[in-house]
């Protein structure tokens, strides 16, 4: 139980995929034009990533080696497949406006990541609530983004809105330069946070030293010379 | 006819850039462009797999996918027929061009990640464009995420020396530059 509330906390705070791991930075800056989205992009990727996270942990001793990567991206494109067809039948009005990011959910590095360090090395219950722990904090990651650019583009949270009366909305934060806008200054405010703490930045807990296989692009090995380096 | 590739070419060249307006490759946009040369390398690898890619789906899709009436199986055939793909350049580059091969090593399996490839072939699907149109399309789009790539690892280049506050230091100063250059490739929209 307690390694269960454990992995919920990493995802949520210490390994957050948005502002710590910086993974799945494309649904990050594109569907976060409203807080809605964000919040909706955010749960269906959780759905997607417990589901594949249960499946391949359930699966990892059947999967040969050489061959793990295809094989949970099949998985993984299966789930999104099917979440796909369901939100269509059901919330028609999130698959409008989520479109081409949908499908795309199966290149979100934060889901091949999990099953790679760690689906499938760990059992159902762990794997479940990694994904669930990972998911959330993605949300709650984009949900941020999403809020702090619908008040400042629209003057809304959530459709309603809460600006006074004069409140001119600066488009340009719902536009495409916006999403780059606010992420560098939330991931600049993350880093300022960071160094009052005194920690070093954009270098990332476990790291076993194998870029080829890490999902982690933005660190470019320098976690990996950090460790060589103690060594 | 002529015309309308011409069209299609600059519209996802420049008006709706792929990492610039549509988000979508931004992980190696990120990642690989500290130096012009790397940055270089890794948007003609880009180039190459997407422009592949976007035939072959679209082949597959014609041909295979709308006869036997499965296209919501598109999703799984297209990602597994591009990881299938990079796995052959990586091949094709570690025998023939091996400077590249160890300059992008670490990169190429990602390119299976780059949400790009899966992206333009799903695009080509959507807008119902023929199999000419699709190839058109990807190398276009391609050739965006290549200008992109370029002019940011230029910009980073000089930027190494530049007096940056601490806090911005590393990726909050990446995407401010990704943020203006994004504005200045807003101005094309204006040629539609």
């Amino acid at each position: 139980m307690k390694k269960c509330f454990e992995r919920l906390i990493n995802g949520l705070v210490k390994e957050n995929p948005t502002f710590v791991l910086m993974l799945g930075m494309c649904p990050t800056l594109a569907v976060t034009t409203s807080a809605i989205n964000g919040v909706g992009m955010g749960l269906t990727t959780t759905v997607v990533l417990i589901m594949s996270n249960i499946i391949i942990s359930m699966l990892r001793k059947v999967i040969p080696d050489g061959v793990r990567i295809p094989a949970f991206i099949v998985v993984i494109a299966s789930f999104v497949t099917m979440v796909e067809l369901l939100l269509k039948a059901y919330i028609p009005s999130l698959y409008d406006a989520l479109g081409l990011y949908i499908p795309l959910i199966v290149v979100n590095c934060i889901i091949l990541g999990r099953a790679e360090s760690f689906a499938s090395k760990n059992n159902m219950i762990y794997s479940a609530f990694d994904g669930l722990g990972m998911g959330l904090g993605f949300t709650l990651g984009l949900t941020c983004i999403g809020i702090v650019r619908e008040i400042i583009g629209n003057g809304s949270v959530f459709d309603i809105a809460i600006m006074p009366e004069g409140y001119e909305p600066l488009t340009i934060f719902i536009l495409a330069p916006g999403a780059f806008l606010v992420l560098a200054f939330l991931t600049a405010l993350m880093n300022k946070l960071k160094m009052i703490k005194g920690k070093d930045t954009g270098i990332t807990g476990d790291c076993d030293r194998l870029c080829r296989n890490c999902p982690n692009t933005l660190c470019s090995g320098r976690s990996a010379q950090r460790k060589a380096e103690e060594r | 006819m002529i015309g309308k590739l011409i069209l299609i070419a600059i519209g996802s060249a420049f008006i709706n850039n792929v990492v610039l307006s549509q988000f979508l490759g931004i992980c190696p946009f990120l990642g690989v462009s500290r130096k012009v040369d790397t940055a270089a390398g890794m948007g003609s690898a880009v180039v190459f797999v997407i422009t592949l890619a976007s035939a072959v789906t679209a082949v597959i899709y014609k041909f295979l996918l709308v006869p036997f009436d499965i296209t919501y199986l598109q999703t799984i055939v297209f990602i597994l027929v591009i990881a299938a793909l990079v796995q052959f350049v990586e091949m094709f580059l570690k025998k023939k061009m091996k400077g590249l091969y160890q300059a992008l090593g670490v990169y190429l399996p990602l390119i299976t990640t780059n949400c790009a490839v899966l992206g333009v072939a799903l695009t080509n699907v959507q807008k119902e464009y023929t199999i000419l149109e699709g190839v058109v399309n990807g190398f276009a789009t391609a050739v965006g995420f290549l200008i992109a790539i370029v002019i940011l690892a230029g910009l980073r280049e000089k930027m190494e020396y530049n007096d940056v506050p601490k806090a911005f230091r590393g990726m909050p100063i990446v995407l401010l530059t990704a943020c203006l250059m994004a504005m200045a490739f807003f101005g094309f929209s204006g040629l539609k």
